[in-house]
């Protein structure tokens, strides 16, 4: 977590950044080269893209555009493969919340956006996600409509169930994880969902139904199969383990071999 | 003639005011329900909420957002939890608790009405996101788990970790999603609202700019639900999310909408401190923080550049503590805000340029253990380490308040229906059950209140009795709409001049910290109502906007909204001139007591002000509702 070399409170660091830049979908991208001058290390990474880009739009070029929106860590908007790492070097942290004492004065840094059949760019570093909601619309909740619902005290559930559930809802939807997968496999990503489930006596009616609609979607979409090199746990900001796909896989078993009944 | 507000409270006893309602508004017949069309715009907590809940009961829901899923929406922010009379502890709490701790909290401004119906179905929200597989922290009995939250004795707060609005709105986005599945609701994502469409008077449509393709659309509909958000952005620096913007509820209110309580602005106590120019955003620390971490400040000023460590304990003053003895570190927020100023104000604050206070979980990790303080809280205390470099195991966080949430917004009834018809508002967009200041723990259950249980029922009231005749899209009043949309985006790729939107935002957010901040007087208000004019005749001259208009075009989008925050903040600055007392987030420097405290003149004040858009942003028009408070007295709010 702590960067390496330099404090807090340094000067500015001079960076020379290459970024990926796309005008649409249709047009071929390249990478361009830009010189960043006197970036504090306080700075998170995007704030850097921030000044680059008022630097650009002063010099009469257009900005560079990324997705971004909490900026802290929990939204899922942010991106970047950085110097080939999905949401660059540090473990547990999205884009948003990389800060430049990470880097050293004179660095070079590429910047691209997730690269995954499925993610379409759409300008620049902005890539099209959308795959991931018609997955989550075929099997990514429990079918409990408003109201008549029962006590949430009704039914006890052990913590320790409870606790497996949170790690895998925690996932935020970035894509991390397809981008580091060299099938752009996007298992981790509905793992994570089905795992939600599958410790709640909520989720249980439905959760045969649920792994094949998502699995079957997942495939639709282009999304690869897991081969097992767990790359994708590597670069979730939010350490969603690999664990879920085994959960996943097993579910899947069971549905395919027995059926989805319970 | 000036507009007559009617709040549609029910009359009869409060307690059964929401159950009455309830009864006697009109029901659309579950055949005829797919006949109507709903706008839903944005899909944070409300919009998603409703989204689901409308589409179950058989309407036809569009629903609108600028990311590109809803599961992005800054709902997914909120930290520390959600607040629900359940009294699963058995510590005293009721709906009645629940409602009186949030008519205190907002310092006797809010409605009596509203609120308790608020505190009524806190108690079905969470039973419907346990329903829906949302993974609340549990007892080891396999029981909810509870904490306690500033404004409060009691533990009321249900949460997820640190993560109870990520998991709030993941609940409502599925819940979303599988009607999206079903067929029910057209969710239309990077898609920004650029305008309301009213035809007859009544708000039948919408108009978006897709953002990806640039192209403007219009979308008729029989009713529209505004649930887009807050405007802290107007101050620039805020906790909000980069894309956070006032340019939906603006629009709206120039087609006639009021706009209500513009002045009240939440300002948090527990976020991280500014480190310099570059900063984008401010980053929260969950006020849950403040169960177990410990407030202080160095009792005299020449101790503020020591390290916190080299302080002895007898120099620390632990002002909240000292100050407040009963609530201690757990005082509401715009208490806790304007005690770290005043600190800082006499010289005793800590860090760059004086402006923190130390947040010590010293004492907690003594008596409770790395571990569990870990666990209670190491999601937080990771994000700190991330952004300061330091180490809050080790060393005390430092913190500052920073501008949070917004409590005004568009004015609604009690069937969140604003003045213009069919056009609906809900959560953090409209105005209506925070009064003057928010207790924590307190947006998400309103969020979800109005979208889960409230809009539900009281839509079918607008729809069964409105009485307009269907609308295609193609009448005059959606393609002016639209001429008009596209003829301002024009003008703002049009201008040539030398200046970023983004520098324009950071001038106007400057000036609105310093003068409509944690602290205003009149004689500041009046300097920004000079100034916000001129800022804003020279973004209309010097704006520079590269590129075209049907295209990707991020400077294009921030153009628009920093367009709209330059006219909305003149509009916060007249409110808070006008409103010449001291309450909750608005606190008038001349308006307060020896101690510092904040004087509210309810003989002259209690009122909700509702501003109408005349045409003249220099000449609005204010309407007054008058707060009648039948079951609790406005008292002075004591924490003491």
């Amino acid at each position: 977590m702590s960067g390496h070399g330099h404090s807090s409170s340094g000067g500015g660091l001079n960076l020379t950044l290459k970024v990926w830049r796309q005008k649409d979908a249709a047009s071929p991208g390249g990478l361009a080269s830009y010189q960043v001058s006197g970036i504090s290390t306080d700075m998170s990474f995007l704030e850097m893209l921030d000044i680059l880009n008022e630097q650009l739009l002063e010099k009469g070029e257009e900005p560079i555009a990324f997705d971004h929106d909490c900026r802290e860590g929990i939204c899922g908007m942010c991106s970047l493969v950085i110097n080939g790492n999905p949401h660059g070097p540090d473990s547990a942290t999205t884009t948003c919340q990389l800060h430049m004492r990470r880097f050293k004065d004179g660095d070079i840094i590429t910047i691209e956006p997730w690269r995954a059949k499925p993610f379409p760019v759409i300008r620049d570093l902005v890539v099209d996600r959308s795959a991931f909601d018609r997955i989550q619309a075929r099997g990514g909740f429990v079918s409990v409509n408003t109201g008549g619902t029962p006590d949430a005290n009704a039914i006890p559930i052990a913590k320790r169930e409870a606790d497996l559930s949170m790690d895998a809802a925690q996932c935020i939807g970035c894509g991390a994880c397809v981008a580091a997968c060299k099938n752009a496999s996007a298992m981790l990503f509905v793992g994570a969902k089905v795992s939600q489930y599958l410790h709640l006596p909520q989720g249980q009616p439905e959760r045969y139904r649920r792994v094949l609609a998502m699995m079957e979607q997942h495939d639709a979409e282009g999304f690869g199969g897991c081969t097992n090199f767990q790359e994708c746990e590597a670069a979730c900001p939010k350490e969603i383990s690999v664990r879920v796909i085994a959960e996943m896989n097993r579910d899947f078993l069971r549905a395919t071999l027995v059926g989805t009944e319970l | 003639m000036s507009i007559q507000l009617d709040s549609k409270i029910p009359s009869g006893p409060l307690a059964q005011k929401w159950e009455k309602h309830k009864f006697e508004c009109k029901l659309v017949n579950p055949a005829n329900k797919r006949k109507y069309t709903v706008l839903v715009v944005g899909t944070g907590l409300a919009g998603a909420s409703a989204a689901a809940s409308l589409a179950e009961l058989g309407y036809n829901v569009h629903a609108f957002a600028f990311q590109d899923s809803a599961r992005r929406a800054h709902s997914i922010a909120a930290q520390g939890g959600i607040n629900a009379a359940k009294n699963y502890q058995n510590d005293g709490d009721s709906v009645y608790r629940l409602f009186y701790d949030t008519i205190k909290g907002g310092d006797y401004r809010a409605r009596e009405g509203n609120v308790h119906r608020l505190a009524e179905v806190s108690v079905n929200i969470i039973d419907q996101c346990v329903a829906q597989g949302v993974p609340f922290a549990r007892e080891y009995g396999g029981t909810l788990a509870n904490r306690s939250f500033g404004g409060a004795q009691v533990s009321r707060t249900f949460y997820a970790r640190g993560q109870t609005g990520q998991q709030l709105l993941l609940g409502a986005y599925s819940a979303m999603s599988r009607q999206v599945g079903l067929g029910t609701v057209k969710f239309h994502g990077r898609s920004e609202m650029l305008d309301v469409v009213l035809v007859n008077g009544h708000a039948r449509g919408i108009v978006t700019r897709d953002l990806v393709s640039g192209k403007i659309e219009t979308w008729a509909g029989d009713a529209v639900c505004l649930a887009t958000g807050g405007y802290g952005n107007v101050f620039f620096l805020s906790t909000n999310a980069q894309g956070c913007n006032v340019t939906a509820t603006w629009r709206a209110h120039k087609r006639g909408a009021l706009f209500g309580n513009p002045c009240y602005t939440q300002i948090h106590p527990t976020c991280i401190p500014r480190s310099g120019d570059h900063q984008s955003k401010l980053t929260l620390m969950s006020e849950s923080l403040r169960n177990d971490g410990r407030v202080w400040v160095p009792k005299r000023a020449e101790d503020v550049a020591k390290k916190a460590s080299d302080i002895a304990e007898e120099d620390r003053d632990y002002y909240l503590e000292r100050i407040y003895p009963s609530f201690g570190n757990l005082v509401p927020r715009d208490i806790a805000s304007r005690a770290a100023k005043r600190m800082c104000d006499e010289g005793r604050g800590v860090g760059p340029g004086g402006l923190g206070v130390y947040l010590d979980f010293g004492a907690a990790v003594k008596r409770l253990g790395k571990a569990t303080v870990a666990e209670r809280y190491g999601n937080l205390f990771d994000m700190y380490q991330r952004i300061t470099d330091e180490n809050p195991y080790e060393v005390p966080m430092r913190i500052y308040p920073a501008v949070h949430y917004a409590m005004g917004g568009l004015w609604v009834d009690y069937n969140l229906m604003s003045n213009v018809p069919g056009l609906h508002v809900l959560g953090e967009a409209n105005f209506s059950d925070h009064g003057a200041n928010r207790l924590g723990a307190s947006a998400l259950m309103q969020g979800l209140a109005d979208g889960y249980f409230v809009i539900p029922y009281t839509i079918g009231q607008y729809l069964a009795t409105s009485g307009q005749k269907k609308v295609t899209g193609d009448e005059p009043e959606f393609k002016q709409a639209a001429a008009e949309t596209k003829a301002r985006i024009d003008k703002l790729l049009s201008i040539g001049g030398k200046r970023s939107p983004t520098s324009f935002h950071k001038e106007l957010g400057l000036l609105m910290w310093e003068n409509c901040g944690m602290a205003r007087n009149r004689e500041g208000l009046l300097h920004n109502l000079e100034r916000i004019p001129q800022i804003r005749e020279e973004f209309w001259n010097n704006l520079n906007v590269l590129g075209d208009g049907d295209s990707y075009n991020i400077a294009l989008e921030k153009a628009g909204r920093v367009a709209d925050f330059l006219e909305f903040a003149e509009l916060m600055c007249r409110d808070a001139l006008h409103r010449e007392e001291s309450c909750g987030g608005h606190f008038r420097e001349e308006y307060q007591s020896e101690a510092g405290e904040a004087e509210r003149d309810d003989e002259n004040f209690t009122y909700v002000a509702a501003w109408n858009y005349t045409g003249d942003l220099a000449a609005p028009e204010l309407i007054k509702e008058p707060l009648i408070f039948e079951e609790v007295h406005p008292t002075t709010r004591s924490y003491k």
